[in-house]
């Protein structure tokens, strides 16, 4: 489970001589073990939040921390590791290996980590069967639906148990079916291993499945509240 | 290793990359291919042409190395020649470094036949010492060689035959210095003409039997040169140390063909930056194609390359990655390289006749057939320069793309 601290956190993108505010002082706590949904317009800012929280990004100024430690003042190579140890990514459109088959893409974490063959192939094979993958473990990208590539991206993201996942729009390119699916298996981790979710979506369906609810607009925070998180 | 993949996974990554766009790989390993088969090839060539005329000089010297009165390179006559090596000497070439050795009597001298006269250099040799040192028999186009060490009879040049206006058969008169300063003279037939392989040793060097030589100058006993062959021209350090020890205490001089024919050293040591050069030339020309094919390979996986910095691979990572790729590459390359060159060189081991443009040729000392001399140190120098330069080439790309920022990368469309 991991613990959350943004504080008064700003980003500008420049482009030629206008300027974006992607973040404007924004500041945000999250609980261990959260499901939570970022929600907004397009240029709100819920991208390059989930960006600098999981280390692809950098702030212009303000302070991140994960379970005590600094990220917005770690070097590359530190950052590497927070994500590899810590920190599971789901992107939008699927962003598998091509040349590398299911089981492969989801034992790559695992291999860079430096998990031994043996196990590595267990966990990617007891994963794929979660994400009801059974028997597409040999098919490359090219070969699996876009609900099956997501699967095999969410499979990636959790098989070495992060204390926490982001989720940029994770269901914008599939379907009610799979998008459902998805969703369930998101709250399921979170329920049962207490990986902590932070989801960035415009539908309206996957914000039912989150327990808070958080809107931005122009990188701020506009509102922030709490929700059943019933689903469906 | 965090941050890091096994070589093995890495590897596979690398391989798999390369054959994502497998006509550029095949047009990549077609060029490296062919830039390695030129490389290797041609050097062969050159080495074989330039190996030809080392050895075609040292025949005419002939002998890795040779023993001399002191004063005897200054002034060839036979007042400056030294006594006939004796049983110790004859024991300590009995070695495995020595594949012949021989004396000679070497004067200046002069022929005449019943129209013309020429200069030259009498040989009064030991025929079989002389076979064993590098006379080949072969080269006897007509009549005989010397079959003894007293044979009365003289073997001739081709071209000095033509110059003398004689034929094979005739009787011809040889005049030059014995040690007392007279003139010293004799009749010899003409036993055999030989065809050199530099035609300034057709024009030049006539050769009688030893002892009969010594005898016509009065000098009994008496040789102006000894000469050692080994097994390679090019390593002669322990047939000259063998040598020096051999005739140490004697008034001689010991000299390598290095220092004999300083200019078919310097010809070696030119070669062998040249064949470097070339190397390198061809390798420039290869470079760009290597550089465009992997940046393209890079510039088409930028998502890719930030979703595995995103997953949490370090830099490096990436860089081992491409280069992974850039050595798959050039061995590939290479294999293929080659194995063309030695199928080419293959067919043509037996020598390609020149003759065509041999005149030409031998004005720089080269022979008529080119026999191509592929060495094992040209091929791996050949495919060190493409291994070694293609990877520091390889960093430009490989470099790029471990400096990307995954958050850039990703959002590449």
């Amino acid at each position: 489970m991991a613990e959350i601290k943004c504080k008064d956190l700003s980003k500008i993108y420049r482009q030629g001589e206008s300027e974006v505010r992607a973040l404007d002082h924004l500041s945000l706590e999250i609980e261990p073990g959260s499901f939570l949904c970022l929600s907004g317009p397009s240029g709100s800012g819920k991208t390059t939040l989930l960006n600098v929280i999981g280390g692809l990004d950098t702030p212009d100024s303000g302070e991140i921390w994960i379970d005590g430690l600094r990220v917005d003042q770690m070097n590359k190579g530190d950052l590497a590791d927070l994500r590899l140890r810590h920190i599971g990514f789901v992107f939008q459109a699927y962003n598998l290996i091509p040349v590398l088959s299911a089981r492969e893409n989801v034992e790559f974490v695992m291999q860079v980590q430096g998990v031994p063959a043996r196990e590595r192939r267990r966990k990617a094979m007891d994963i794929l069967h979660e994400v009801d993958l059974d028997g597409m473990e040999n098919r490359r990208p090219a070969e699996l639906s876009g609900g099956q590539q997501q699967r095999v991206a969410v499979a990636r993201a959790i098989v070495s148990r992060p204390k926490l996942v982001l989720a940029d729009e994770p269901t914008a390119n599939l379907d009610s079916v799979s998008a459902r699916q998805l969703m369930e298996l998101f709250r399921e981790l979170n329920t049962h291993h207490g990986v902590t979710f932070l989801i960035s979506t415009h539908d309206e369906r996957v914000m039912r499945y989150a327990r808070r609810l958080i809107r931005m607009q122009d990188g701020r925070i506009i509102g922030d509240e709490p929700q059943a998180g019933a689903g469906g | 290793m965090s941050g890091s993949l096994p070589v093995a996974a890495l590897s596979r990554l690398a391989w798999r990359n390369l054959w994502r766009n497998y006509r550029r790989t095949l047009i990549m390993l077609l060029a490296i291919a062919l830039g390695a088969w030129a490389m290797i090839f041609m050097t062969a060539l050159m080495r074989g042409m330039v190996d030809q005329m080392v050895e075609d000089g040292i025949r005419a010297l002939p002998g890795h190395v040779q023993v001399h009165h002191p004063l005897y390179r200054d002034d060839p006559s036979i007042e400056n020649s030294m006594s006939e090596p004796g049983a110790a000497f004859a024991a300590a070439m009995n070695s495995p470094a020595v594949t012949g050795w021989t004396a000679r009597l070497r004067v200046p001298a002069m022929i005449s036949s019943e129209r013309e006269n020429r200069g030259l250099m009498l040989l009064g040799v030991d025929p079989d010492g002389e076979v064993a040192v590098g006379f080949e028999k072969d080269s006897i186009v007509e009549g005989r060689w010397l079959e003894r060490i007293d044979d009365s009879g003289i073997v001739v040049g081709k071209k000095m035959l033509e110059r003398l206006e004689t034929r094979l058969g005739k009787r011809v008169v040889l005049m030059s210095q014995d040690p007392d300063n007279e003139i010293a003279d004799r009749g010899f037939r003409i036993v055999g003409v030989f065809e050199g392989t530099l035609a300034a040793q057709e024009e030049a060097h006539v050769y009688a039997g030893r002892t009969t030589v010594q005898r016509m100058l009065n000098a009994d006993g008496e040789v102006s040169e000894i000469a050692v062959a080994g097994r390679d021209y090019r390593d002669v350090g322990e047939l000259e140390a063998l040598v020096i020890e051999a005739t140490a205490g004697k008034d001689v001089t010991v000299r390598t063909w290095k220092q004999l024919d300083s200019y078919l050293d310097a010809m070696l040591g030119v070669m062998d930056g040249f064949v470097l050069v070339w190397m390198v030339v061809i390798f420039l020309a290869l470079s760009f194609g290597l550089v465009n094919t992997l940046m393209m390979a890079v510039f088409e996986r930028i998502r890719e390359i930030g979703l595995m910095q995103a997953l949490g691979m370090k830099p490096s990572a990436i860089l081992y990655q491409i280069l992974l790729e850039s050595l798959f590459l050039l061995a590939l390359g290479l294999l293929l390289g080659n194995v063309l060159a030695v199928a080419s060189v293959y067919p043509i081991r037996g020598g390609v006749d020149l003759s065509v443009v041999a005149e030409g040729m031998e004005m720089f000392g080269a022979s008529a057939m080119l026999y191509p001399a592929l060495k094992t140190d040209d091929m791996i120098l050949a495919n060190a320069v493409v291994i070694v330069l293609g990877i520091l080439t390889s960093l430009i790309p490989a470099w790029r793309a471990s400096r990307y920022r995954p958050v850039e990368a990703i959002a590449k469309t």
